[in-house]
């Protein structure tokens, strides 16, 4: 490898211009797992000092590739050279002290023990026979909550912080090494927008003082706002990178998926004006979360729901569906009033409620799609001795895998194995089982990719063209943009405002998302 | 603040609540401080019941009855921190008894025999902790299937009988006074101070909250899960070991069914005493005045003439009362924040 600086013919030849530093070069890296080959022969370089986000779909290889630099899994092939220097990690601690840190996608504190003792875990100050030294634990900790204006005790214990302050204790955790490198997951997924300006601050200075990015990311927009570079992967392979400055979003979406995506969201719904409102929502309130919330739904129309996080969105949705309770309010179908106290009770009227939270609570993991998909009506399939009909239900959910487009061998694999996109696409499949009149979808595209995002677009709208209202709660201010007909925007638990189709635009939204318009005071 | 007030650091919150209700406050949101003060008032209550409550014999009585419990306790909230259980170790405690008397009548030496019984708690130790670290098998099931097996073990080794007729030199374990205080007490109060001085302060010990508190994670800050993980399966079956010698001393023979159920009271004080069975969470100063509440609420039944009956079911009552307790001060603070 001394040989170093030839043209090997591969895209992007970092070593032909050698003026540019790199601080980190990967050399044909290769990885696979059974079945899948996640890294395929990846050759890249980071450059000194530089932000370079990492895009790509699911399942292209990001973070495995991630995982061997920084040394969670090894490399089949290939070299890694840090500063020039041809490094072999055995483990993350090995890639730690080498100057390789990374902030995983999942929190990694311990949430009964102290902001301090989380920092330095493991590398807790001590003296004689291991006796942690707790004065000077405290002490380096506030130099660095200090260090970037954190005005936090480092003695307060982790699980009573809200999760933004815990997102940035993980990453004062990476950095509290000093790596020359700080590789971040999707570090913002769950984090309010004054959170993210927050967090983008403190990686913009850790730049100045020279350190090195990679970050990971599925929101284009973050792409533009904060790195130097992108870079592009699709199915384990380097597709290419490009300097911020000449690269558009357009290009990065055909890129990731190999094709152009010429009709995102398909054609918006030809509304008849004369027609009515069939589902209303009336005079809801819950003291501290929403108050007053007054909307109607017609039908075929997709009603978009903007906001910040913590407007009180989802927290609506989950009292229209009789999930959390309410102080008050009526919901309306078709010119009756609905008693709804429980999710049964939406469930038998027609009401649906997708959650933001696919893994956690929309979703059966670990068991088959067959049995994910009668999940919600189990009722219809049970004959007159109690025993499930199982010929009925392999019909309809064979039916239901193929209208709904999900990639899978069989029924029987279970909803775990399947991608982000395929899983969004069986919870609504297990959905459109109970025949909905509405569906209420948080979040529909959260952690799918462009490619099956847009799949899922063109169903919800061939749903609503079937005659279903849809309400669409999304954080993506595009998609919502994209594909809605009409948006209301919340803002700490108030419709601040209602724009139509004709008036769609980001400032607008965002102005009465964060409570700088707002139609109640004129 | 010296370096023996800071382990206790962790009391101090962001909250900027001043004076003495902000302190009580903060005291409060600590199981220790509110299990001590339950102690406490139920002293005074007893004391007034019950002239002989707080006789020195009876204080005497309780300490000894629980040194076993408490003893295990030691090692078990350090396993419960780390995400562990052990189901094994009033099987254990037994398989030492055995071992070590079977040893003492064949002739061997008693500091001898003594290392055998241990070194063979240290065997069941190593097979738990193997098993749940290395090819990560479920610590219920792991340790239920040990404490079967031990148990069986036990009946082939003594052939179905006691071990009778120990010698002198070894009854001493459970029967020999220090200054007047029997040895088990001793032998319990100094695992205690050192088993919570170790946990609080010693960063060896204190890998077990992050591997309870999130194992992966702890993997990734350079801690050897799996060595920690077998550390403290051996540490709590020795400590069994040591309850093991500390009661067959006492009896002078080594019993068949002896520790039979313990696991279970032993695991109630740990949670009593605020250790949680999803890790991450507890302390050993907990987890004694937990076994210690339980004692003493035992002998207080005993004294008060209550039925033996009653016993069971009021700790049960209280395990559920102390968990309950956690989910509403839980609930509580969540509200606030």
């Amino acid at each position: 490898m001394l040989g170093g600086p030839m043209n090997l013919g591969l895209p992007n030849p970092y070593w032909v211009t050698r003026t540019v530093e790199y601080i980190l070069r990967a050399d044909h890296l290769s990885k696979h797992f059974p079945g899948v080959q996640a890294v395929d022969d990846v050759t890249f370089g980071l450059r000194k000092g530089e932000i370079l986000a990492l895009v790509g779909e699911n399942g292209a290889g990001k973070s495995t590739l991630m995982q061997i630099l920084c040394g969670v899994q090894r490399s089949e092939s290939g070299e890694i050279y840090l500063e020039d220097q041809a490094v072999s990690f055995t483990s993350a601690y090995d890639a730690l002290n080498a100057g390789i840190s990374m902030v995983f996608q999942e929190l990694s504190l311990v949430d009964g023990i102290t902001i301090g003792e989380n920092i330095f875990a493991n590398r807790q100050p001590v003296g004689l026979f291991n006796n942690i030294k707790w004065r000077q634990l405290r002490r380096v900790t506030k130099e660095l909550l200090n260090r970037f204006d954190l005005d936090l005790d480092p003695t307060t214990l982790v699980k009573r912080l809200p999760m933004g302050k815990q997102q940035v204790i993980e990453i004062l955790k990476a950095i509290s090494t000093d790596p020359k490198i700080l590789i971040l997951d999707e570090p913002t997924s769950s984090l309010t927008e004054a959170e993210v300006s927050d967090l983008f601050e403190i990686i913009s200075s850790l730049q100045q003082e020279g350190m090195s990015f990679i970050y990971i990311t599925h929101k284009l927009g973050e792409v533009f706002d904060l790195a130097d570079r992108v870079m592009v992967m699709r199915d384990g392979k380097y597709v290419g990178s490009r300097s911020i400055g000449e690269v558009t979003e357009d290009d990065l979406v055909a890129m990731m998926v190999g094709r152009e995506i010429s009709d995102m969201y398909g054609d918006t719904a030809q509304l008849e004006t004369t027609q009515g409102e069939y589902f209303q929502v009336e005079a809801f309130s819950r003291k501290g979360i929403f108050q007053d919330i007054q909307f109607g739904l017609k039908r075929g129309e997709i009603l978009g729901l903007a906001g910040l996080v913590g407007a009180g969105r989802t927290d609506l949705a989950r009292a229209i569906f009789g999930i959390d309770p309410k102080d008050q309010g009526k919901v309306v179908l078709e010119g009756e009033e609905l008693d709804i106290h429980r999710p049964q009770d939406a469930i038998n009227r027609g009401i649906a409620y997708l959650t933001e939270d696919r893994k956690g609570q929309g979703l059966f993991l670990d068991m088959t799609i067959l049995e994910n998909l009668i999940a919600p009506v189990l009722k219809e399939f049970t004959n007159r001795f109690g025993f499930l009909a199982r010929k009925e239900i392999k019909e309809d959910v064979f039916t239901r895998i193929e209208k709904f487009a999900i990639a899978t061998p069989s029924a029987n694999q279970k909803i775990l194995n399947l991608s982000g996109g395929n899983q969004q696409k069986a919870m609504i499949a297990m959905w459109m089982g109970i025949e909905p009149k509405v569906i209420i979808f948080d979040e529909p595209t959260r952690g799918v990719d462009v490619g099956a995002r847009s799949e899922i677009y063109h169903k919800l709208r061939e749903l609503a063209e079937a005659g279903t209202g849809i309400i669409m709660i999304s954080s993506d201010l595009p998609e919502l943009i994209g594909i809605c007909d009409r948006i209301l925007v919340i803002h700490q638990g108030q419709i601040t405002g209602e724009v139509s189709r004709e008036e769609f635009s980001e400032e607008l939204i965002l102005a009465y998302a964060a409570g700088i318009k707002n139609r109640n005071q004129h | 603040m010296t370096e023996q007030e800071a382990g206790t650091e962790t009391i101090r919150t962001n909250s900027e609540e001043g004076g003495l209700l902000g302190t009580f406050r903060r005291l409060a949101s600590f199981r220790e401080f509110v299990l001590l003060l339950v102690i406490i008032a139920f002293t005074i209550i007893m004391s007034l019941a019950s002239p002989i409550f707080i006789t020195r014999l009876n204080i005497e009585a309780i300490l000894l009855a629980l040194s076993v419990e408490a003893t295990i306790a030691v090692g078990m909230v350090i396993l419960l921190i780390s995400g562990g259980l052990d189901l094994s170790v009033g099987s254990t405690l037994a398989l030492v008894g055995v071992v070590t008397g079977l040893a003492l009548t064949a002739g061997v030496s008693s500091p001898l025999s003594i290392i055998i019984g241990l070194l063979a708690a240290l065997s069941v130790g190593l097979l738990n902790g193997s098993l749940v670290a290395k090819l990560k098998i479920n610590p219920f099931i792991t340790t239920l299937g040990t404490m079967i097996t031990i148990r069986g073990l036990l009946l082939i080794l003594a052939s179905g009988r006691a071990v009778l007729n120990l010698p002198k030199s070894f009854t001493v374990i459970g029967q020999g006074r220090l200054f007047g205080i029997q040895y088990p007490i001793f032998i319990l109060l100094i695992l205690v101070v050192a088993g919570d001085l170790l946990l609080r302060n010693s960063r060896f010990f204190r890998q077990s909250y992050y591997i309870g508190g999130n194992e992966n994670a702890a993997r990734l800050s350079g801690i050897n899960v799996d060595l920690v993980k077998i550390f403290n399966y051996c540490l709590v079956a020795v400590l069994a070991g040591t309850a093991g010698l500390m009661l067959t001393g006492r009896f002078g023979s080594s019993s068949l069914t002896v520790g039979t159920g313990i696991e279970l009271r032993v695991i109630t004080a740990c949670i009593i005493g605020g250790a949680s069975l999803s890790g991450g969470e507890g302390s050993v100063l907990g987890a004694f005045l937990g076994a210690l509440f339980m004692g003493m609420l035992a002998n207080a039944l005993n004294l008060l003439g209550v039925d033996v009956y009653y016993q069971s079911f009021i700790t049960g009552l209280i395990l559920i009362l102390a968990v309950v307790f956690d989910v509403l001060n839980e609930r509580r603070k969540a509200s606030r924040a």
